[in-house]
């Protein structure tokens, strides 16, 4: 093993721009690690429920875009409509906020149900106007992709209201245990239920768009990749803006500071809580669209994407979002070239040993802080 | 929802067929029935693949029952089989079989999917002296236990791709290139099928003295070969061998294109169920595929036709398969019921351990091959065929005596 090891370094010394390759890419496929491992540090912070599903919930949405692609759906989507529909999606958010005359009546589970088929139709309205259109800003991009990202979003959404309310809802701020077992639950009749739906194949979303080469093909960007990127980074900035800016975002992370303080000032927490799950699933399902578009997905592949938002979490520590980015992104780099160095079998185990490494450091540094309070 | 419509579709099929049968032979009071029993996948994680099988099964006793069944003696009987869902764990597998054999008296068994749950069901049939005929389990480890009444159709695992490194030796010889200078690159999943696979790659190797300059092993839930490829970057391959089932090939293809690699000489398993040419079209042009049965071949049998007849009939008979190509786990999957009736009649009765020395001497001519089984219960008397993918059709380039088509080197 330590010759295959120094042979591989050896290829790298040989042609260092590999090394420029591997960075890039992976600092392309972490973006996509970090916006998943996003919103499990969302859930977990607000909620405290570990949810082992995560990478199911991904995988889901990763069918929704495939399902799309495959009806053939191409009518044009750009910048402007995108815009729309997000606006639509304000609008249906606004459901949502409990200082709402209107929408405080509702029960949570209606209201999660409501604001989905809210957000499904605003979206079906919206392509529907943009196709009538023909509007073309991003010839070279197909539309399907942008469609399925939203549609996943949406679906995935619809689909969460009705876990939230059976399952989810039940354990929130309980033990580490109950939330585990529960949400593992959660995965395996997800993982089976695709199974019957979709087929155990794998599948994957082919958009066949030629990869731009730099520095004699040495360095290779795949399109699909880079617009994978961008959307992970404008949805990130999206979600943090509206943590920062809205209302809810406000009342959530007042929930995660003290939930019972937050009650006390007025916040309905059930609701926040019911939002932050569905907020995390419409996350999971605009990643599962970027997923389908990189790699090949089949359903019982999210466990590996439950374990890299665990780790990515873990390192980064709970509402860190600077942190989580930072990690999932150095995640992207440390698997590509990890599994370069000391060979592709170990790539998940790098990742986990990367972990216990990270952990052990906090471990050294939170020690040397208590001994400096005590003296 | 599509399994449960493939499911539906194939029963029909079977009970259509079966009730022609009847008609046609007047369900004549004195036919018997021989009952056979099969733990396979319907769900889980060989859910695909077990379809497959079980489509195979049906089709075959389907076909059978309606040319007049099996004729022992001067009695005539006809195939019924009883299964069970083993949802792709092998546990379970080994459960119903003990069910099968206990509860339901079945005395004769198909073999389930995949080497894995042949490997958990063939103690369980040994112990009760059953015989069984498995189409699904390739792995050389089934056969080195001294299992007595195991018996397989197809081709064991280590002779998937040894004749691509047969082929790509050819090739540099005709180049005036010396074997030692043809680099190799394998990236073999660490599985007992794929390791199985490598080994015969190896063997192949070692006797060409072809030389190897990546040997990589991918993780088993593998969404990613990037490193494997950046290495091929650098070392510019002259063949590179895949197998990783169909996550493997698809991820491969996929990757190779998106790392715009240029590889003279590409060759994988599960190119088919990976559906490589639906997937990924023209960028998968020129990769050569290892596959047990071609539906090209010219094999014939009495009861299936052709190779082709057969694949036709498929088509035709089960909607699902009607655009896509026959998977070559469903025509194993009915050889080996024909390998049955061979046997049955052959052995004169229904008496388990006679039938079992009547499959021991089994030398048959099938629509899937020629069928001959050695001590060890594999079948010795079939080669692996190679196809490439050209122009987006499977073409058979090797080996030569099947070949109808020149191969195309190098891939462009």
């Amino acid at each position: 093993m330590l010759d295959n090891i120094l042979t591989n370094i050896d290829i790298l010394i040989g042609a260092p721009a590999l090394a420029l390759d591997m960075v890039v890419n992976g600092l392309l496929i972490g973006a996509v690690f970090a916006l998943i491992a996003y919103g499990l540090a969302l859930v977990w912070g607000v909620m405290n429920v570990k949810n082992l599903a995560q990478g199911d919930f991904v995988i889901l949405g990763a069918y929704v875009a495939w399902s799309l692609f495959n009806w053939g759906i191409h009518p044009f989507f750009g910048i402007p409509v995108a815009f729309g529909v997000l606006w639509l999606l304000g609008g249906g958010l606004y459901l949502f906020d409990f200082e709402n005359k209107l929408a405080s009546n509702m029960s949570t589970g209606r209201r999660v149900l409501f604001f989905a088929g809210f957000c499904l139709i605003g979206g079906l309205l919206g392509m529907t106007i943009v196709d009538n259109g023909n509007y073309s800003v991003l010839a070279s991009v197909p539309d399907t992709f942008f469609i399925g990202i939203l549609i996943a979003v949406f679906f995935v959404f619809l689909v969460f209201g009705g876990i939230y309310g059976f399952v989810i809802r039940k354990v929130i701020e309980r033990d580490l245990f109950t939330s585990l077992l529960a949400t593992f639950g959660v995965a395996i009749v997800m993982q089976q239920s695709m199974n019957l739906i979709f087929g155990s194949d794998e599948q994957t979303v082919s958009l066949g768009m030629e990869s731009i080469s730099m520095l004699n093909n040495n360095v290779t960007i795949q399109p699909t990749r880079l617009v994978a990127f961008l959307c992970a980074i404008v949805l990130a900035i999206a979600v943090v803006m509206f943590m920062k800016r809205s209302r809810m975002g406000q009342a959530i992370r007042a929930t995660s500071q003290n939930a019972r303080a937050a009650r006390i000032m007025g916040i309905d927490t059930e609701k926040v809580y019911a939002f932050t799950f569905s907020l995390n699933a419409a996350i999971c399902g605009a990643a599962g669209a970027l997923v389908a578009v990189i790699w090949e997905f089949q359903p019982f592949i999210g466990l590996i994407f439950s374990i890299r938002s665990f780790v990515v979490v873990t390192a980064a520590g709970l509402g860190n979002l600077p942190g989580v980015i930072a990690a999932g992104l150095g995640m992207g780099v440390l698997e590509q070239t990890g599994a370069f160095v000391i060979g592709t079998q170990y790539q998940q185990a790098i990742v986990v040993g990367m972990l216990v490494i990270v952990l052990l450091i906090k471990l050294v540094i939170a020690s040397r802080k208590r001994q400096v309070i005590d003296t | 929802m599509f399994h449960y419509r493939k499911t539906i579709a194939a029963a029909t099929l079977t009970s259509a067929l079966i009730a022609t049968s009847c008609t046609a032979y007047g369900a004549s009071p004195t036919a018997g029935k021989i009952l056979l029993g099969s733990a396979i996948s319907l769900t889980g994680k060989y859910a695909t693949a077990g379809h497959h099988a079980k489509t195979g099964y049906d089709f075959a006793i389907a076909k059978i029952n309606a040319a007049g069944g099996v004729k022992i003696g001067d009695k005539t009987y006809m195939f019924e089989v009883k299964y069970y869902d083993d949802e792709s764990t092998p546990a379970r597998g080994g459960q119903l079989a003990e069910r099968l054999i206990n509860q339901d008296g079945v005395q004769y068994m198909l073999g389930p999917y995949s080497s894995g749950l042949t490997r958990a069901i063939a103690p369980v049939t040994e112990k009760y002296k059953i015989p069984m005929v498995e189409a699904e389990g390739a792995s050389r480890s089934l056969f080195n236990k001294g299992y007595k009444y195991l018996f397989a159709v197809l081709s064991t695992s280590e002779q998937y791709l040894a004749s691509a490194v047969a082929l790509a030796a050819r090739v540099a010889k005709e180049n005036g290139k010396a074997p030692a200078d043809v680099k190799v690159a394998l990236a073999f999943e660490n599985d007992p099928f794929s390791l199985d696979v490598r080994a015969g790659v190896m063997d192949d190797i070692k006797k060409h003295g072809l030389t190897v300059v990546i040997d990589d092993k991918l993780p088993r839930n593998l969404t990613d070969m990037t490193p494997t490829m950046t290495k091929i970057k650098a070392l510019k391959p002259d063949l590179l061998v895949v197998s990783g089932h169909s996550k493997g090939a698809g991820t491969a293809t996929r990757q190779i294109a998106e790392m715009k690699l240029s590889i003279p000489m590409v060759a994988m398993t599960h190119c088919e169920s990976a559906d490589l040419v639906g997937k990924y079209g023209p960028t998968a042009d020129g990769y050569l595929c290892a596959t047990q049965w071609a539906e090209t071949l010219t094999y014939k049998d009495p009861i299936f036709g052709s190779a082709s007849e057969f694949n036709t009939e498929i088509k035709k008979t089960v909607p699902a398969y009607a655009k896509k190509s026959v998977p070559y786990q469903l025509a194993q999957a009915a050889a080996a019921v024909y390998v049955f009736k061979d046997a049955f009649e052959r052995s004169g009765s229904l008496d388990k351990d006679k039938l079992r020395d009547a499959l021991a001497t089994t030398d048959l001519t099938t629509f899937y091959g020629k069928v001959k089984f050695s001590d060890a219960g594999n079948n010795i008397a079939k080669p692996m065929v190679l196809r490439q993918i050209q122009g987006g059709k499977y073409n058979v380039v090797a080996p030569v005596d099947f070949a109808s088509h020149e191969l195309e080197w190098p891939r462009k």
